[in-house]
């Protein structure tokens, strides 16, 4: 089977900065794939290449077998992009710029309605309404209809979700599901962690390089270390005084509670409880825990980190 | 072409569901008609003098009661001493001072000439001129008359004299607005088309719909189509505009035919709307356009001729003035409008403006890049 997307060895500078080091990767036709990375990761610029807005330094693309440079009309007719900034019209009503896409993409509304339908209902009362003047919810399901109503082949979705509060996030994330059922393939780029347990496969992206490509499973499932999740009534010494447990891996703040990795087999709840009483904590709790994505992540990043420090270090001297 | 027509309709509704774009739309050429006409002009109505006569004799009140009694001047201070006098001109209270020296009748009779001093403000040069020439027209008629009074009158027909008379092709009165009516229409429609099609493209790339126009299929001359077609239209809409006012309100002759007009509006617009294009084409936020178009604007409109003469410039001027696109259209509606030139008349012209707007608008098309 063709791929939906290809991409081979991609780089693209801004100056001296690299937005993106050769990167590869490929995207099957009907799949749902998400780009996880902090900003500046290089996720827009990677859209933006796919969308045939920028043009790549070196490396090639392409998008349903269309190059992204040579054939970019062919593949304007087939995509779907929604900017990560709301891109709309402000001072058009919700009909008003459903229609002038729909129009300039060579087709009406009527015709396409079945697929934006599910969408488009929810944001239908309010037809009249200026786009400007829409939550922030409304417009993603707006900006996501606008994309929709030529019928593409392929969507786009840069941060649809960044700034758009949880209820929201999650109806997004059925819609996307439900879409993937008509068999479009989406690629859709998200800071939140969360969210990427919800796509087919996810890329791990960060300063411009993919670190791991895999299901969201895989990525648990590779999770080298064992996983406490500890509480206790001072978050901010907690998280100081497990940095000297001498079986720490790794801590990080998760919310209220602190994520204390450790080597598997080395050290017990039990025995954690006692160190943390020692240092003179009260109220611990420790309890087992299984890695999320974002868990996944902040080790790869930190294993990343480790490395660049390894060579920048051999640099210097 | 659905695609265009679907295009102009959104910037239709686009710009009157501005709320700040319709006032200026309808109160722009009211007030730039209304007052700019009868506020920038040239005329002097009221010119302040201060006489100064030293002599105090039955001339020099004759010549000083000449001044009275003409319409334009008002004697608003007779003082004895030039030094008081000047007083006032550095107060800005007086314009001119007339001063009649001590002996002016005893040397008009004995040595049958005399002098007398005019002093003029020439802070603005233009009407200093304008003093200047009027003061000197009146001392010249008041010798006239010293000369019929006290020469006999066979003496008289042994003088000669050359009269001159003088009268004003295509403007008899010599009526300002006239003059300046037909300029201040060709602003107009400059500021309107020039400021939306500068701000229009340069809008849709700050608020970042074009990265989602550049998405679609959409083809580059239907973008700009789209985007042109509309402000041609106000900016015809304008001119039609204040032809009206121009008329109910100072009965601006139009000799030609509006269809000259508004033939040569349309061309000129395009020459227009195309430098609005280039504009937001090479910037990135309304104000660098805004700024850009004002800088073009202002040269443009100072070297227009529309308030000095072309003809006066230095060669080098006139030379930079044939890229002035103002200047043409300047020409051809006063030429039309005042003195009812046909097509025939300003072929020469609007054939540059045709030439100038395939140029500036295959520039800007060519500019205007979808892929970045």
């Amino acid at each position: 089977m063709k791929n939906a997307v290809d991409v081979q060895n991609l780089s693209k500078n801004y100056g001296d900065t690299e937005a993106l080091k050769e990167i590869s990767f490929s995207v099957g036709k009907g799949e749902l794939f998400g780009f996880i990375g902090p900003d500046g990761a290089g996720k827009t610029t990677l859209f933006r290449i796919l969308a045939t807005l920028l043009l790549a330094d070196s490396g090639a693309a392409t998008v349903e077998g269309y190059e992204v440079v040579k054939d970019y009309k062919k593949i304007r007719q087939i995509i779907g992009y929604m900017p990560g900034r709301f891109s709309l019209y402000q001072d058009l009503t919700v009909e008003e710029n459903l229609r002038f896409f729909a129009t300039i993409f060579g087709t009406t509304i009527e015709e396409n309605y079945e697929l934006i339908k599910e969408i488009y209902s929810q944001i239908e009362p309010f037809k009249t309404r200026k786009a400007g003047q829409l939550s922030g919810g409304m417009k993603q399901k707006l900006a996501l209809s606008c994309a929709l109503i030529h019928k593409p082949e392929v969507l786009f979705l840069d941060e649809p979700t960044t700034g758009v509060d949880a209820v929201s996030r999650q109806e997004f994330w059925e819609m996307l599901k439900r879409l993937k059922t008509m068999g479009i393939t989406i690629v859709v780029s998200t800071p939140y962690m969360d969210e990427a347990a919800l796509c087919d496969r996810v890329a791990l992206i960060q300063d411009g390089s993919i670190m791991q490509i895999s299901t969201p499973y895989e990525v648990v499932e590779a999770y080298p270390m064992g996983l406490f999740s500890v509480t206790s009534t001072d978050i901010y010494q907690l998280l100081h005084d497990l940095q000297k447990l001498p079986q720490a891996h790794s801590v990080f703040a998760f919310g209220q509670a602190a994520h204390l990795s450790y080597k598997k087999e080395n050290v017990t709840a039990s025995e954690v409880i006692r160190f943390l009483k020692e240092t003179g904590h009260e109220d611990v709790h420790v309890e087992e825990i299984k890695p999320t994505i974002e868990d996944c992540f902040m080790e790869l990043m930190q294993g990343s980190e480790q490395a660049n420090e390894r060579t920048s270090g051999r640099a210097d001297k | 072409m659905r695609t265009i027509f679907y295009i102009i309709q959104k910037e239709f509704i686009q710009v009157f569901r501005n709320k700040r774009m319709l006032p200026i739309i309808f109160v722009l050429p009211i007030i730039q008609l209304l007052i700019l006409v009868n506020a920038a002009t040239f005329e002097m109505k009221q010119i302040n003098m201060a006489v100064v006569d030293l002599d105090l004799s039955g001339s020099s009140r004759q010549l000083t009661s000449k001044f009275q009694g003409s319409p334009f001047y008002r004697i608003i201070s007779a003082p004895f001493s030039y030094d008081v006098a000047m007083e006032l001109m550095q107060r800005g209270d007086v314009d001119v001072i007339m001063q009649i020296p001590y002996g002016f009748e005893k040397d008009l009779i004995k040595e049958k000439r005399t002098q007398v001093q005019l002093i003029v403000n020439a802070i603005n040069g233009a009407s200093a001129g304008l003093i200047n020439a009027y003061s000197t027209n009146i001392i010249l008629d008041f010798n006239r008359e010293v000369l019929i009074e006290w020469l006999n009158p066979a003496e008289m027909g042994g003088i000669r004299r050359i009269v001159t008379e003088t009268s004003y092709w295509y403007n008899p009165r010599l009526n300002y607005t006239t003059y300046m009516v037909p300029g201040i229409l060709v602003l107009l429609v400059t500021i309107i088309a020039l400021l939306l099609s500068g701000m229009n493209i340069v809008r849709e790339k700050e608020i970042g719909t074009i990265e989602q126009i550049n998405v679609t299929p959409i083809r580059k001359i239907e973008f700009i189509a789209g985007k042109l077609i509309p402000f041609w239209i106000i900016a015809l809409f304008e001119l039609a505009f204040g032809l009206v006012i121009g008329k109910l309100f100072f009965n601006i002759p139009i000799e030609g035919s509006l269809w000259v007009i508004f033939l040569s509006a349309g061309v000129y617009l395009f020459v227009i709307l195309g430098f609005g294009l280039l504009i937001s084409t090479m910037t990135n936020t309304q104000q660098q356009s805004m700024l850009v178009s004002f800088f073009f604007m202002v040269v443009f409109i100072l070297m227009s001729g529309l308030f000095t003469a072309i003809e006066s410039m230095p060669v080098w001027a006139q030379r930079v003035d044939l890229l002035n696109p103002i200047a043409y259209f300047i020409k051809i509606m006063r030429m039309v409008m005042l003195k009812g030139s046909s097509f025939a008349d300003i072929s020469n012209l609007f054939y540059a403006l045709v030439l100038y707007a395939v140029s500036i608008i295959s520039l800007a098309i060519w500019r205007y890049r979808k892929v970045a």
